[in-house]
């Protein structure tokens, strides 16, 4: 399997990436930002789409369309969490410029090329060529490296933000460079996995780790491992089964992982919560 | 493609044109049996969406029906792919998806608010990755995933706009049913259940008729527009009026014409229908947000005015 270079490049882009995601994801799980990210898919793919139709390269877009509109996201809300509503306005307009720019691509090149929105939409990670594949692994390592730096203050701003402000954590610059760094991170997932399904890289690890663990570095951690896991089991399964696309064996296991975390916590917590209640 | 030589005499030369003179413009646009069927879809949706979405908005759950709107790409492709009928794959996805969102308890805030979103975020993206794993699995349509995700407002045919019509005065009759004991478990749950309001299963009835009217809707507006209908009337809607079912007219008639102007100009223009859908919405929006600020910004400096006057305190 690894000796076809693209199997290659899919492997050290993907694992890379997962491991960003499930770091960053345990973070947005945990602060209830994923109704964000999920904005930031559809973001990733008007970003995209506009770089193609002015003729740049797809990639200076996402990630210019990313950061930006992540930072502004957090700079309207209040402390740095933006309201659900104004999401849902901001995104669902977004959206709309993103079929503006379909139309201007299809329509400039002829209207031959059918299937780039489609591989924005949807991710393309066979398709990454060295180059690419380097470039997504060094960013997606910057990324980690800038998110475990700031996770310790991090995840005090999260748990308990007024006791955090009070101790004299900037509360709110955080948040605001938390939410670049998820930018960042959806326009990693946006190449390996797609706009619309990088949400289910950041909130399905997470999600599961929550579940398995209450103790905030375990579940950091174990978010990372069960993403990463996701990626390696979703290729070789992809691989091997030529009818699967990469991107929906990704997610595939990455949602078995949280459907069997709620099966193996089910019993016990109920037990714990009965009395109590 | 679809449009003809101009009928009215005004588009003699075979593309739309607009002139100042707006009653034959609109006769123009009326001339087309397809621009019809559009506007009655178009209508229908906008008043279905308006008022279910207006309850989306103040229930805060706008991440549920974004992710229940998405839904219905994965359900339109299967049923392409199994060779059945689109509303039967709209509106088995969207239902299904409705009830594993409601089987998820609720919460205002703190962790299992993250809980919620962590699960609703993971159904729809599965639901996705199952969408694009039909559309490689049934080889035909791969120029066909823009029309099932922005939508073909303009190929509307009688029989659906029927089909509309009938899934449409469903849901309103559903929700005027439950409206009452809904805004009252959407304003202040606690209070409701205190009251013996059966809070849970109306949360749930909610679900499913928010993903019925998504499915209802996506087969016109695409699984990626249908959004927009229902969040940005009920925003903007909200934004001006605080009293319920005043916001709630206001939310189905900027819903209506925004629908209308949409489609009018899109039809003498070259560019897609939910460009302008969403722009002429959240324009919509931004003026009502700023409106809002304004206002409140100068009653409180009236306030500020009366304070010296009565002593400062």
């Amino acid at each position: 399997m690894l000796s076809h270079p693209f199997m290659d490049y899919a492997f050290v882009a993907g694992s890379l990436i997962a491991l960003a995601t499930g770091l960053v994801g345990y973070f947005v799980v945990l602060r209830g930002q994923v109704f964000t990210g999920d904005a930031l898919g559809h973001v990733a793919f008007t970003g995209s789409l506009a770089a193609l139709a002015l003729g740049v390269d797809l990639r200076i877009g996402l990630f210019v369309s990313c950061i930006l509109v992540g930072v502004v996201m957090g700079a309207l809300g209040r402390r740095g969490l933006a309201d659900d509503v104004v999401i849902g306005n901001v995104f669902a307009w977004i959206l709309g410029l993103g079929v503006l720019f379909l139309t201007f691509y299809a329509t400039s090149r002829g209207g031959s090329n059918g299937t780039a929105s489609v591989q924005v939409l949807f991710g393309s990670i066979y398709g990454l060529s060295r180059a690419q594949a380097a470039v997504a692994a060094g960013i997606a390592g910057g990324t980690i490296v800038a998110l475990l730096a700031i996770a310790r203050p991090l995840l005090f701003a999260s748990l308990d933000e007024a006791v955090a402000a009070a101790r004299g954590v900037p509360v709110r610059l955080l948040g605001l460079g938390f939410l670049a760094l998820v930018g960042l991170t959806a326009g990693e997932a946006t190449q390996a996995v797609g706009a619309l399904l990088l949400l289910g890289l950041v909130a399905a690890p997470a999600g599961a780790a929550q579940r398995l663990t209450d103790r905030p570095w375990q579940a950091m951690w174990l978010s990372a491992v069960l993403s990463v896991l996701s990626m390696w089991v979703g290729l070789t399964l992809s691989y091997a089964v030529s009818d699967l696309p990469p991107s929906f064996s990704i997610l595939a296991v990455a949602t078995a992982c949280y459907a069997l975390s709620w099966a193996w916590t089910a019993p016990g917590r109920r037990a714990v919560r009965a009395p109590a209640a | 493609m679809i449009r003809l030589a101009g009928a009215t005499g005004i588009g003699a030369s075979g593309a739309p044109s607009l002139t100042w003179n707006v009653v034959a413009d609109v006769r123009q646009l009326l001339a087309f049996h397809f621009m019809v069927n559009a506007l009655e879809a178009g209508t229908i949706v906008a008043v279905t969406a308006g008022a279910i979405g207006w309850f989306m908005v103040l229930r805060r759950q706008a991440f549920a029906g974004h992710t229940l709107a998405v839904v219905g790409f994965p359900g339109a492709a299967g049923a392409t792919w199994l060779g059945l009928p689109l509303a039967a794959g709209y509106f088995g996805f969207c239902l299904m998806a409705a009830l594993v969102i409601a089987a998820v308890p609720r919460a205002r805030q703190g962790s299992s608010r993250s809980v919620e979103t962590a699960v609703i975020g993971t159904v729809q993206a599965f639901a996705l990755a199952a969408g694009i794993l039909f559309v490689n699995l049934y080889q035909g349509f791969a120029n066909g995933v823009d029309a099932l995700l922005f939508g073909s407002f303009l190929g509307v045919t009688d029989t659906q706009v029927r089909v509309l019509l009938a899934a449409g005065i469903g849901a309103l009759a559903v929700l005027a049913l439950i409206g009452r004991p809904l805004l009252f478990a959407s304003v202040d749950a606690d209070v409701a259940a205190a009251r013996g309001v059966p809070v849970r299963l109306l949360s749930a009835v909610f679900l499913l008729l928010l993903g019925a009217a998504v499915a209802e809707a996506s087969e016109i507006t695409g699984s990626l527009l249908v959004f927009a209908l229902l969040v940005m009337p009920a925003a903007t809607a909200q934004q001006l009026t605080a009293r319920p079912r005043l916001s709630m007219v206001l939310a189905i008639v900027v819903g209506l014409v925004v629908t209308w102007l949409a489609l009018g100009v899109a039809y003498f223009s070259p560019y897609p229908v939910g460009f302008f859908l969403t722009t002429f919405a959240f324009g919509a929006y931004v003026l009502a947000a700023v409106g809002r600020h304004a206002t409140a910004l100068l009653d409180r400096r009236a306030a500020r005015a009366v304070v010296p006057a009565n002593g400062r305190a």
